[in-house]
């Protein structure tokens, strides 16, 4: 028994009304010992910030298991309980979104071998019919993003380098953080994939 | 199923989301003009669904109350415009019923108006209509709002443009790659033909976001209904998490 797929369609310039939750940057509680911010801006192809965008983001715990059934290996609740795996973030005036987690670890590949670290991304927003996904991987993880199976399977090393966020300084005494800009078009445009 | 660390991996089986085509619009439409500066202009990037795509948030439950399927009584009065109850189920590809799972919609008022700053139709706002709602699918996969006929609006896509009436609808499923924002349109909509955004779907596809008009699902002398089903993507027939049964 089958059923047709019922069709994409734009967010619209209004997802603001319906989408937007209080808790919705926080993956895991602010606060939380090794807790990372990841920020960045959506641009346009015209380089402008894109103001009214939803940025969501799905990942691993640190131990790079799932509470889901989804994962052969068997669900497993988060070390911390306040993780959730789930981020969620309008973007600003300025483009801007922020999200709040801890850094994912590795996951076995279907392949046999290892994805490394990664946080699975979505953006919809007006002009966009059908979501954009892509992937947020980290700078530390160098041995482990060459063998990374989705990293190698992108012909173009420079465009790899659009799926990787950078290192940013935090305040004085306090944690870093990473920069993940989103470009929808032009030189820099952001990998997206069809997953 | 074993999988030993992830150094160690031989390999494992893993049930994909099929994305089959002729479903979805293209990102490049130029008709709808917002996607020109958008729509990304490199092809996309295949990937091979991984432990990451086949698993997904299974939240809402905590975050929902049976009130906020109402989106008549979340106010002092009531809002203006004809009451009607949008119902139906969630489903996958597969057939299969999508149970707990949380539905967020948004919408305008009846009078064609969004609660939002970035809205300048001169169309009243209505003090007693917000437009979001959200509820949980029951284990049948079944949803059911409460809510105002939204009125269509003019927009400035093209000369003389207007939205067909339509719902915003926000799913998640149960897994990253069946998350689906789409909209929901009302039968024998007269705007239809110059809806680029509603034109964008294939042809074929098009008429699964129009709801069917329920007199039978009706409240008399009280709402109207109109039911929409509403499919995600489903895996096929060939895998299925342990302990789950196969409809």
């Amino acid at each position: 028994m089958t059923a047709l797929l019922t069709p994409s369609q734009t967010a619209g310039p209004y997802l603001a009304i319906g989408l937007p939750w209080p808790d919705g940057p926080f993956v895991v509680a602010e606060g939380t010992p090794g807790a990372i911010t990841i920020t960045g801006v959506v641009w346009d192809g015209a380089g402008e910030p894109v103001h009214d965008a939803l940025v969501e983001t799905w990942q691993a715990d640190p131990d790079g298991r799932f509470d889901h059934p989804g994962d052969p290996r068997g669900r497993r609740r988060p070390a911390e309980p306040s993780f959730r795996g789930f981020g969620r973030c309008l973007t600003g005036r300025d483009g801007s979104y922020r999200i709040v987690t801890l850094q994912p670890g590795p996951l076995p590949s279907p392949d046999g071998g290892t994805e490394a670290p990664h946080i699975d991304v979505s953006v919809f927003a007006r002009g966009l019919l059908d979501r954009l996904v892509t992937r947020i991987y980290f700078p530390g993880e160098r041995a482990a993003n060459q063998a990374d199976p989705v990293l190698r399977a992108v012909a173009d090393p420079g465009r790899r380098a659009t799926l990787i966020a950078a290192a940013q300084p935090g305040p004085p005494g306090g944690p870093g953080g990473f920069r993940f800009d989103i470009h929808l078009q032009g030189d820099q445009e952001t990998i997206f994939f069809d997953v | 199923m074993t999988i030993g660390t992830p150094a160690a991996s031989t390999g494992f089986a893993l049930a994909s989301y099929q994305r089959p085509a002729g479903v979805n619009p293209p990102l490049d439409y130029p008709a709808y003009r917002s996607t020109a500066l958008r729509a990304p202009r490199q092809p996309l990037q295949v990937m091979r669904q991984g432990l990451t795509e086949v698993t997904g948030p299974l939240l809402g439950r905590e975050r929902v109350i049976a009130a906020d399927a109402d989106l008549t009584t979340q106010h002092e009065g009531e809002p203006i415009g004809e009451r009607i109850i949008v119902t139906g189920r969630v489903l996958d590809g597969d057939g299969r019923a999508v149970p707990d799972t949380l539905i967020e919609i948004w919408q305008a008022n009846a009078a064609g108006r969004y609660r939002h700053g970035a809205d300048r139709h001169p169309a009243p706002l209505d003090p007693n209509f917000t437009g979001a709602g959200r509820c949980m699918t029951d284990s049948e996969g079944r949803y059911r709002f409460v809510t105002i006929k939204p009125g269509a609006y003019p927009w400035q896509n093209h000369p003389n443009a207007w939205r067909a009436q339509h719902i915003h609808f926000s799913l998640f499923g149960r897994a990253f790659t069946q998350r689906l924002i789409t909209q929901m349109f009302f039968p024998g909509d007269p705007l239809f033909a110059q809806d680029p955004i509603f034109n964008s779907a294939p042809e074929a596809a098009r008429e699964r976001m129009i709801s069917r008009f329920r007199l039978d699902l009706t409240e008399p002398d009280w709402a109207l209904a109109y039911e929409w089903d509403i499919v995600l993507r489903g895996r096929g027939a060939a895998l299925f998490e342990a302990g789950e049964e196969r409809a």
